[in-house]
């Protein structure tokens, strides 16, 4: 665990170019009093980590370091814990080498 | 946003949409190709291994000025324990040929190459444009797609959809479901740059010279997964990927299986002193034959990834997806050339010819693999790569042991791990699964 506690993957994301969308997440969690068992799974699956728990135990997200790979919908789309989109046209991740 | 009508609308850049766009525009159709990206590359991922047949039926000379990065004369396969590899390698100079088979490439650039024949080919390219719901009529034909754009829609006679594995227009527009958390697999990568000389010497390389590693075992801590290094010119594509469903129930973070990976005493020499320039992450189709969703419909088809067209076994995405989005154009093409409608039956022809390509076949060839894969997992990515490690240690290691008792000792701890039912068991399912 501490290993893993060690990854800090802003240091990765910090690598990437982005155009965030300021004010327009494309992605949206259902607002909740406890999370479900998919939208806890999603802190540590995101490899963004843009999924994290607040001080009241409910899961938020940000989307700014998102790199739109489509995993949180997968898992908690059909659930409806998340609304899941695209970012718009020209926003979002901008790979340099992809 | 465009007020005329396209005789085809293309919807996504990568590959398929791009072999789909080129295919059309040169059959002299009225093509529009819409890309979210700034442009056709900035949201696609792959390893990436480029393989040079598909590519040499849409542009045959590609090898004048497409940006490749090496190419492929060495494979290694590993399988992992957490101190130790052991591997089957292939290399030949044969690979050294005129024409060579395999490539590395990096995607943004590849594919902006790739867009510029698109468009040189006379198809119109809308990047930095999202397509938010297909146009349906009143009997669920679809007709053309509403962008982001003001105004922001266009009517074709056919949709490609070429949007990629996490696609939501055709599953949004209820033409198939979204992809089962069983059959796809979310893969971590990073870019690591050396100094070229260094890298070569590494790898052992001269000049365009490029090898290969794909890696199983505990990498993946008994997940059904894969890591992968790839050498590009200046730089190292280093990845892993397992499926999502797995990530899920494990709770172990893509990043931290990265780490682990990089730090692995086998992995960790080759990218030693090396410069990151990028994370990525993607999902890959892993669900083979059985996942494949309907492929056409009244006024629509789908292709590459967004049609879960993959061949993990061997590792195959954008080949395929090339050719599915270059079937598909002919097709289109065919019909639109006895100038009939884009009707769902008539769109069938896309199918059928698909069916007699290589897609279909390789894709049917390994029907049963993902099931053999993902469901034992844990013997074939755990417990097999120590089994094999511990023996390849024991036959190395001279300790004075008799090689009688040695041997005794590797065909215990096989009997022990899987016992002799489950040894024959999976050798019989693996085989059954390959054939």
């Amino acid at each position: 665990m501490s290993a893993e506690a060690a990854v800090r993957v802003e240091d990765k994301l910090y690598l990437n170019r982005y155009l965030v969308d300021a004010g327009r997440a494309h992605i949206k969690v259902r607002p909740h009093t406890t999370p479900s068992p998919q939208l806890l799974s999603l802190l540590n699956v995101c490899p963004a980590h843009c999924y994290e728990m607040n001080s009241a135990g409910q899961v938020e997200i940000t989307t700014d370091g998102c790199v739109e790979c489509g995993t949180c919908r997968i898992i908690a789309e059909p659930s409806g814990d998340i609304e899941w989109n695209y970012p718009r046209g020209g926003y979002g991740v901008l790979f340099k080498f992809g | 946003m465009i007020e005329e009508r396209f005789d085809a609308i293309v919807v996504g850049a990568g590959m398929a949409g791009n072999a789909a766009a080129l295919t059309l525009a040169r059959k002299g159709l009225k093509v529009l190709q819409l890309e979210r990206g700034e442009y056709s590359g900035s949201k696609n991922v792959q390893g990436a291994i480029l393989y040079s047949d598909m590519l040499e039926k849409l542009v045959p000379d590609f090898r004048e000025d497409a940006p490749l990065e090496r190419h492929l004369v060495e494979q290694r396969f590993w399988m992992m324990d957490d101190n130790s590899h052991t591997g089957l390698h292939y290399r030949s100079d044969e690979f050294n040929e005129e024409r060579p088979n395999r490539y590395t490439i990096i995607r943004a650039q590849f594919d902006k190459w790739f867009s510029k024949k698109v468009q040189e080919a006379g198809a119109v390219v809308l990047c930095e444009t999202t397509v938010l719901e297909l146009l349906q009529d009143a009997y669920g034909k679809v007709i053309g797609v509403r962008t982001d754009r003001k105004n922001g829609q266009v009517g074709a006679d056919v949709v490609v959809l070429a949007e990629g594995v996490s696609g939501l227009l055709g599953t949004r527009a209820g033409l198939r479901k979204t992809p089962d958390k069983s059959n796809v697999a979310l893969a971590v990568k990073e870019m690591h740059f050396l100094p070229q000389e260094t890298l070569e010497a590494r790898f052992n390389l001269r000049g365009d010279e490029g090898a290969v590693i794909e890696a199983v075992g505990t990498i993946s801590q008994g997940m059904t997964g894969m890591g992968f290094i790839y050498t590009n010119k200046e730089s190292i594509s280093l990845g892993i990927g397992c499926l999502v469903a797995d990530f899920e129930k494990t709770g172990q973070t893509p990043y931290g299986l990265l780490e682990k990976f990089k730090q692995h005493p086998s992995v960790a020499a080759l990218i030693a002193g090396s410069e990151v320039k990028e994370y990525a992450a993607h999902l890959i189709p892993e669900g083979g034959f059985k996942a494949i969703p309907q492929l056409y419909g009244d006024g629509w088809v789908v292709v590459g990834d967004a049609a879960q067209l993959n061949n993990a076994v061997h590792r195959e995405g954008s080949n395929l997806a090339m050719t599915s989005g270059r079937i598909a154009a002919e097709a289109i093409f065919q019909i639109k050339s006895r100038r009939e409608p884009m009707t769902k039956e008539n769109l069938a022809l896309y199918k059928k010819m698909l069916d007699e390509s290589f897609v279909m076949k390789d894709l049917k060839k390994y029907r049963d693999m993902p099931d053999l894969l993902h469901i034992q997992a844990q013997n074939f990515f755990l417990t097999y790569p120590q089994l094999v490690s511990k023996a390849m240690t024991n036959f190395l290691r001279v300790d004075g042991t008799p090689k009688r008792e040695k041997e005794k000792t590797t065909f215990r701890s096989f009997l022990a791990a899987r016992s002799l039912t489950g040894l024959v068991g999976d050798a019989v399912r693996l085989a059954r699964a390959w054939r």
